[in-house]
Formats: structure tokens, sequence, C-alpha cells
């Protein structure tokens, strides 16, 4: 069968009354915290994997792609209205989106971030559609050295290549591959770091860790900082509507945005983030109205917001195809489909082709139903920002520990989420990033296991690891990303790198 | 996080004993790491690859960013913190402490409610005589849908038993 036929297998599947529902649900609840500050997608979809595991998987993974499409949607009202990013991926939209507010075209802001997401949605997952058989046709040939080299620049783009220092970076990462490491090992059977306590046997539960990093470390965080002065939300004047020229200046973005947006989330090269600035810098260096840039400049949101949502397609590249997250909300989906014993991969797309492609072919309905959502409805969403902080934190809190509960109603559980809680807090006053050690958590015993494989296979021997051309040619790419921004930070170029610093999306 | 990287450095070369600190549990994690899995060495197969060798690589990789972080701290590098209220931060940490040690006794529902008004309180809604009835009641409507609709092991107590 052609990729088209199976695409349109797929639409068929997503098409189901009750996939239809999983897709408004996940949008639905994707938008809403998008739009919320302080809980991004990575969050949301690790407070549902233990509340969803007894659903059917086609549906709950619908449903999570619908969370990450959604919260990027949502990123961009709250940048526009409130210069507040709900998520890392909207930052620059604030640049321009909350001039224009300001200005009182807080409506055409939202219409072009929206249209531009719907557009850039569109178009990225289709090419996700028409890629992702060939990457399969390559990963088939890849063995555990090319998936050990693979894992290695993955882990060197998430924690060091972007951000302010490599140091702390890598200490997150090393700090979560520690933790991989707690309970059975899978190769031998052999208990390590467990100390005896029978709940450590089957290691630290990535839920529990993503949601005391996330909701429980950044709660404390926010609570630390005090009432320090209330944000200002921009009330939306005048008509959503973008006129003509705003049309006009606008298309030009949005496939620039999303041409570039595409390949980085496509490349293990960390977050959504990247695509957006980048897209920024072309959309300031090609306008026809320097002028309006920093003032309200239509171009500037409408290119990163395209570039944000075409990454977020990308991301699913790397993840569907190889098993790879490269970002942490991808990574926390990777572990939503271990939940039920599926392995994405290449042979996933052999095994199991109507739960990928109808997840594919979802993405593209639930484009349709954010635009939808997004247009007619944004007062509705304006509405969620001004919840008083005490209610939104408390409530956030409560469904934080529902889920772990849900999973495994035990104090020791509960102890850990607070021990990581407490971690995460002391993590964010440190200036530590958190993806890494999420995405150390889930890659590292996948890692170790590609690793011990090619070394059984070489007996032992580590140049054996290098003397594949692909895993090489990773190996030196990822050396690369580690020393490259090494030499730019003593250069004192680092500023640009904390810019594009991949945080928890 | 990151913005007042340059006022740190401009202040006087004093170590950052809180960096210190970091360093020296980063390098106690490593010491933990090959103290437990050292008892796994002889079970390194044919291939000298075993259960012990990746966590050792973690190890060495540690007392490696232990021994780098030491070196940021004496030069002080690390960005500046901002200054932290712990007040607000007792407060939600006493309420997930609360929860875990009411919920086998409790319920859900008693425990999480307690929860739901300390963090409230902890971001500055101090009338517990409104946050704690408000949250029970909102977690005993948490409780009747996914224990009873989702099937989800919600523990029970007095308060769920009047609806079992």
């Amino acid at each position: 069968m052609t990729t088209f036929e199976f695409l349109l297998q797929g639409l068929l599947s997503a098409m189901e009354p009750i996939n239809l529902l999983y897709a408004l649900v996940g949008v639905t609840l994707g938008t809403a915290v998008g739009v919320l500050p302080g809980i991004g997608p990575a969050l949301t979809v690790a407070l549902l994997l233990p509340v969803t595991y007894r659903l059917d998987p086609t549906g709950s993974l619908i449903m999570f792609a619908g969370i990450y499409y959604g919260g990027m949607y949502g990123g961009s009202t709250t940048s526009i209205l409130l210069n507040t990013p709900g998520e890392s991926a909207s930052i620059v939209t604030a640049l321009e989106g909350n001039k224009m507010a300001r200005a009182g075209r807080g409506g055409p802001a939202l219409a072009t971030a929206a249209i531009g997401s719907f557009v850039a949605g569109l178009i990225a997952t289709l090419l996700l559609a028409f890629l992702a058989p060939y990457v399969v046709q390559l990963a088939i040939k890849f063995g555990p050295r090319e998936y050990f080299a693979l894992m290695v620049l993955a882990f060197v783009t998430v924690s060091s290549a972007f951000g302010d220092s490599a140091l702390r970076g890598l200490t997150s990462l090393f700090i979560g591959l520690a933790f991989s490491v707690i309970g059975i090992d899978q190769l031998t059977g052999q208990t390590r770091l467990a100390f005896g306590v029978p709940d450590l046997l089957d290691g630290i539960e990535v839920t529990t860790m993503a949601v005391a990093m996330f909701a429980i470390g950044e709660t404390l965080y926010i609570a630390a900082q005090g009432s320090r002065g209330a944000d200002i939300v921009e009330a939306v004047k005048g008509s959503v509507w973008m006129s003509a020229a705003d049309w006009g200046r606008s298309w030009k973005a949005w496939l620039r945005g999303t041409m570039i947006g595409f390949p980085i989330g496509a490349m293990p090269a960390g977050g959504a983030e990247i695509g957006t600035f980048l897209s920024y810098a072309t959309e300031k260096r090609l306008t026809k109205h320097p002028e309006e840039f920093g003032n309200g400049a239509i171009e500037g949101v409408a290119g990163p917001e395209a570039a944000n949502n075409a990454s977020a397609a990308g991301t699913l590249v790397p993840l569907l195809t190889l098993g790879l997250p490269t970002t942490a909300t991808a990574a926390i989906m990777l572990a939503g489909f271990q939940q039920y014993g599926l392995q994405p991969g290449p042979l996933l797309f052999a095994t199991n082709p109507q739960l990928v492609w109808g997840l594919i072919a979802s993405l593209l309905i639930a484009n349709l139903m954010l635009l939808v959502l997004n247009l007619p409805l944004i007062g509705l969403w304006v509405k969620l920002l001004t919840i008083p902080k005490p209610w939104l934190y408390a409530g956030i809190l409560v469904f934080a520990t529902l889920g772990t509960i849900g999973a495994n109603p035990s104090v020791f559980e509960l102890g850990m989420l607070l021990t990581f809680g407490l971690l995460g807090y002391a993590m964010r006053v440190f200036g530590y990033p958190i993806a890494p050690v999420i995405v150390g958590l889930i890659l590292g015993p996948l890692a170790e296991q590609q690793l011990r494989r090619a070394l059984a296979i070489s007996q032992g021997d580590v140049t054996f690891l290098v003397t594949s051309p692909i895993a090489a040619g990773l190996f030196v790419v990822a050396a690369l990303a580690f020393i490259v921004p090494l030499i730019m930070r003593i250069r004192g170029r680092g500023q640009v790198l904390t810019q594009l610093a991949a945080s928890e999306d | 996080m990151s913005l007042d990287h340059s006022k740190s450095t401009s202040q006087q070369r004093r170590p950052d004993w809180a960096a210190l600190a970091i360093a020296v549990i980063l390098v106690v994690i490593a010491a933990v790491i090959f103290f437990d899995v050292s008892r796994l060495k002889g079970t390194a197969g044919y291939s000298q690859v075993g259960p012990a060798t990746v966590p050792d690589w973690i190890a060495f990789a540690l007392v490696g960013l232990g021994i780098w972080t030491a070196i940021e701290a004496f030069r002080g590098d690390f960005p500046a913190r901002d200054h932290q209220q712990f007040g607000p931060v007792v407060w939600v940490v006493a309420g997930l402490a609360a929860q875990m040690l009411l919920l086998k006794t409790a319920g859900f529902s008693i425990a999480t409610g307690v929860l739901f008004a300390l963090v409230a309180a902890g971001f500055g809604k101090r009338k517990l005589w409104i946050t704690l009835p408000v949250g029970i009641v909102l977690c005993l409507g948490i409780w009747v849908i996914f224990a009873g609709l989702l099937q989800l092991s919600l523990p029970a107590g007095p308060l769920e038993q009047l609806f079992l």
C-alpha cells in the first residue's frame, strides 16, 4: 500500500466517533493548559497517563497528540494578551504579539497566530506522513550501535547544546540517568540501587517523576516568588478578523515558518523554541516594514507561530519512526506508548499500522478542531487567565496527586512525589533545566540496552561503536553539538544560546 | 533565570557555598552508585559488559560534573538567585505531607481537600474555613467521577463510604 492509502485508512479510523471525541477532549485540554501559565503539555500528558491506562491505546494516544498540538495553539494566546508565555515555544510570539495587543490589534494577532498554526500544522502533518515511511526504511538498517549513537546525540542536544550552561544541562541529564538505573536490570535481572525497598524494584515511575518535577516543582517555585504585582491581561479590542493587508503580510511568513520549523523538530535538535527564533530572525530580515518590528509587526507573530506548530509535528517523526523523543512532551508520550506495551519505531509501522496512521490522520482533524476552538471561542480562553492564583495552583496540585494516587495509591509513591517536587524546586532555584532529567530517565534504559547489545556483539570492544559510518557520523555530530556551543560561550556569544534554551516543552 | 549572569561574576570572589554543596551531593550520589553496583561486578559476562558497566560510567560522569561544579562555585560562575520566600513553600509542602499521611485513614477526599486548602493558603488565601470545605467537596466530586466511572483505585474513607 502507498502512503496515501495508509493515510486514507488512518482517516477512516480517526473519523470514528469515539476517536473524534478523544481528539476533541485532547485539543480542548491542550488549549486550556497552553493558555494557563505554569503548566505545559508535557505535564498534562503526564497527569493523564495514569488516568487513561484502562482506555483504548489508539484513543488515548490521539488525545495525547491533541494535547500537544493544542498546547502549541494555546500558548500563543497567553503570550499575546498577557506577555507571559504559557510555554517556552511562545516566547518570541510575545515580542511582537503583545505589542500588537497593546496597540489595539490583539484580534488580528490572535487570528494570524491561529490560522498560521493551522496552515503549519496541516502542511507539517502531511510532511510527517510522507516522510515517515522513508525514515522507517532507513531505521530498519540501524543496529544497536546506530541507535546508541542516535540516543547520545539526543542526550547532547537536549542537555548541553542550548541553554545557558553546558554544566547544568549535563548535570540534569546525568541525574536523570542515575535515576534510570534504579530497579531490576532488564538484561540480567539483577537489582540495582533499590536498597532493599520493594517499591523501587520496578524503577522510578516516569509519570511520578514528571508530575513532581513539572507540577510540584513549578508550584513551589511560583509560591516562593511571593505575590509580586499582578499580570495585566490585555483585552481583545476590535475585530478578530484580519484585513487584506494582514493576510498579504502573513501568508508568506506562515509558509516560511513551516519550512523552518518542521526540519528542526524532525532532527534530534532540541525543542520547538529554536525554530521560532530562527523564523523571527528571518521575518525581520525579509520584511518590507522593518520599522514595525519591535512595535507589533504581524509577520513577527505569523512566522514563529507557524514554526512552533510545524516543529511540534516534526518532533513526531523521530518519535514514531525511531522511538526517539527530542522534547519533554515527546518523552512523556513515549512513556504513554510504553504503558500499552507498544514501542514506537520501525516495527510499529509494520505491526500496528492502524494505530500509527490513525494517530497521524487524527492530527489533521485535531488541527481543524483547534482552528474552530481558537478563533470564535477566544473570549472563553481569555477568561481562564482570570482564575485567581490560589484556586488555580490548589487545583493543579489536586490533579497532580490524583494521577499518582490513581496509578499507585501508596504512601511511598506520594513521598517520592514530594521528594522529587522539592528536587525540581531546588533545580529551578539554581537554574538547572528540567527537561534533561525526564529525557534521561526515559531514554536511559533504552540507551543502556542498545549499548550493551552492541558491546556484547563486539565482545566488549568499544571501538566497534564507531566503526559503522552512520554511527560514526552521528557521534561526530553529537561531539560538534557539545563542543561548538562550549566555544561560543567562552567567546561570549552565549547570549544567543541562552535565548534558545530548551525548557519544558 | 540567567539574566543576572554578569552581576554575579562582578561580585567579590567568594566561593558559592550552595553550589559547592551541589558538587558534594553529586559526588555522594556517584559514591552510592559505585558502592551499590560493586557487588554486581562478578556477574559481568564474557564480554566484560554487565549490569555494573553503565552505572559505573554514569558515576564517573557525576564525579566529573561534581568537580566542574566545584570549579564554577569557586569562580562564582553560578547565576545569581532570586530571593525565595520560604513561608509559602512550607504551606505547600505541609499540604503534600498532610495528604500523604491522611490518605490511608481519612480517604481521598479529606486528604486531598486538606492539600487543596493548604496550597491555597500558600498562595495567600488563608481563609481555611472556606477553602477546606470547597476542597473536600471538589475532591469528593473528583472521587465520584474517577473512582466510580473510570474505576481508578482511589482510597475510600468515611466520606466515600456514604457513596459506596
